[in-house]
């Protein structure tokens, strides 16, 4: 069809994408690399060209072993809920004797993922409150009376508080996405199996694993990069604290900008998160595109 | 007779095991829902049990000291972003699953690289832009960056969807003479529509629970969404926590029953592609 051959018309559509994609994402990408070596501050023209001077002082800073445990550690345990445990869960509900039920705890384990981290994040922080969270209210009531754990304010279990939310947001979200994914694998295999006389456990291992195998390498991958990209979490719950015990690379770099105003420091911050999500996103695209998945 | 029993015994510990789960995901929903009808001394007191009485006035306060503000706001900038976000990525989607150009690759790349390049690398970049260009502080501002930010996704959900469909009805409307621009509103527009319902809810979901633009790129409270404005209701009431707490249960029950609307539009468009905030 000639229409469909007219530039002025191809143009003319697609303009509004890639002018703002060449707008708000790909000129602030270039920024925030240039920026990266000028020492500047927010509301001042003046900048210096400091060299790699940014990216120096935040990896000769003490705080970014922390740091880069947090996100190490955020990825990690996302990993183990959000790939395997969810997928666990999903072909258990799949069992003949879970279909009645599936519905309801389908939709109960993924409410949490439908709201807002905001919410969430001042939902558990309101749980997690030592003096008079439910929490705590309840390891008192089954007889614990001397314990009472500061959770969030505690330097070293706050960390893991923060990741422990997240995992309680979203494996119903990844349970979800499993269950779909398990649908969609050919029914005459399990019936093979069936006459076989395998088991579910065997069906898992040898059925849905190998078939689901793909899609959880993509999932992973997606996990560690979200948990690179960390943010809104971690800054409503503890906001980098107590001390610096639970800041990862994006509080960090809010600090940066908008607390301590080194715009510089807080520019080489988001390249390095970039160069961190970029090679594992196009790993993750090369598995995509590779005909595997 | 063993095996049986065995059985069982393993069908009763998974039944048990999302019995525990569910109960540790619903319980602090409920425990949200009690507490946001108690009264502050009851909340304190009494923090698991029913409200003696349901203080709706936790409500009308929550609403008076700012929620309804922030909703107002965030209605706004959601709404508009995802007409804007599904509008402008199903034209650019209708051109890339029809016509036919030689950089047709290199656009197509161009609009996935977008997908790489996420909110938190350019926040700054784009604070000192945003304050340029004279968008900083203003809701029009926050809907560009939402939008912007979601096309590539949405763009290549519709792509695919559009690549599936038939071509016999747009191709009898040309040779009736009608221009690309009514064919897409009245041809590819109603077609696409369980895809564009998918975006539409997805697009929904992020704008209205987005944080980290939102709060960077408002600064007036007035102007500020609900997830920012819940933040600063929290430090404002100090320890009054059933009023923040019903603002809390405003902000997820408009989510929680827009997906029990359009269960199966999300489901489709989560396991098309795998996003997640």
């Amino acid at each position: 069809m000639k229409v469909y051959k007219s530039k002025k018309i191809i143009i003319l559509y697609l303009a509004p994408v890639i002018i703002s994609l060449v707008i708000f994402v790909y000129y602030p990408l270039i920024r925030s690399i240039i920026d990266s070596f000028y020492s500047w501050v927010s509301y001042s023209p003046d900048r210096k060209w400091v060299g790699l001077a940014n990216y120096i002082q935040i990896f000769s800073n003490e705080e970014i072993g922390t740091i880069f445990k947090n996100n190490i550690l955020y990825a990690i345990l996302s990993v183990i809920f959000q790939v395997g445990v969810a997928m666990v869960l999903a072909a258990c509900l799949e069992e003949l004797f879970m279909r009645q039920s599936q519905k309801y705890f389908r939709t109960i384990l993924f409410l949490p993922s439908l709201i807002s981290m905001t919410v969430i994040g001042l939902l558990w922080q309101a749980l997690l409150n030592p003096n008079n969270g439910l929490v705590n209210y309840f390891i008192h009531y089954i007889g614990f009376t001397n314990v009472t754990p500061l959770w969030l304010g505690d330097q070293k279990i706050a960390i893991f508080c923060c990741i422990f939310v997240s995992q309680w947001q979203y494996v119903g979200y990844c349970m979800l996405l499993d269950l779909v994914g398990i649908q969609k694998i050919p029914r005459e295999l399990y019936e093979a199996a069936k006459i076989d006389g395998g088991g579910s456990i065997k069906n898992f291992i040898y059925i849905t694993l190998p078939m689901a195998k793909e899609s959880m390498l993509v999932t992973a991958l997606i996990t560690v990069i979200g948990s690179f990209k960390v943010f809104t979490e971690i800054q409503i719950m503890t906001g980098g604290g107590p001390g610096r015990s639970t800041e990862v690379l994006a509080t960090a770099m809010y600090r940066s900008a908008f607390i301590n105003d080194e715009m510089g420091v807080a520019s080489a911050y988001a390249i390095i998160i970039f160069g961190i999500t970029l090679v594992l996103s196009l790993f993750q695209l090369k598995i995509t595109h590779s005909g595997q998945v | 007779m063993l095996s049986k029993l065995y059985g069982s015994t393993g069908k009763i510990l998974v039944f048990a095991m999302f019995t525990i789960l569910g109960s540790m995901i619903i319980l602090p929903l409920i425990w949200m829902l009690f507490s946001s009808f108690k009264e502050n001394s009851e909340f304190f007191s009494d923090p698991w049990g029913l409200p003696r009485k349901f203080q709706w006035n936790n409500y009308v306060y929550a609403i008076k000291y700012g929620v309804g503000k922030y909703f107002t706001n965030s209605i706004i900038v959601t709404v508009l972003s995802t007409i804007f976000t599904v509008f402008f990525s199903a034209l650019g989607a209708y051109v890339l699953s029809r016509f036919e150009f030689r950089s047709k690759d290199i656009i197509f790349i161009f609009i996935l690289g977008g997908m790489m390049i996420s909110p938190e690398v350019n926040l700054v970049s784009l604070f000192k832009l945003l304050q340029k260009l004279n968008l900083y502080n203003k809701h029009i501002g926050l809907i560009i960056t939402y939008c912007t930010y979601q096309f590539s996704f949405t763009v290549l959900l519709m792509r695919s969807y559009m690549l599936s469909m038939s071509r016999s009805m747009e191709e009898s409307a040309f040779i009736d003479g009608c221009s690309s621009f009514n064919v897409f509103i009245y041809i590819i527009l109603p077609i696409s529509k369980p895809v564009l319902a998918s975006g539409a809810l997805l697009s929904t979901m992020h704008t209205w629970n987005e944080y980290m633009f939102a709060t960077v790129f408002i600064e007036s409270d007035k102007l500020k969404t609900i997830p920012v404005g819940l933040v600063t209701l929290k430090s404002a009431l100090k320890t009054n926590y059933p009023i923040l707490i019903s603002g809390l249960v405003i902000s997820a029950a408009i989510m929680i029953i827009l997906f029990l609307i359009f269960q199966k539009q999300f489901i489709r468009g989560l396991s098309e592609g795998s996003i997640k905030e």
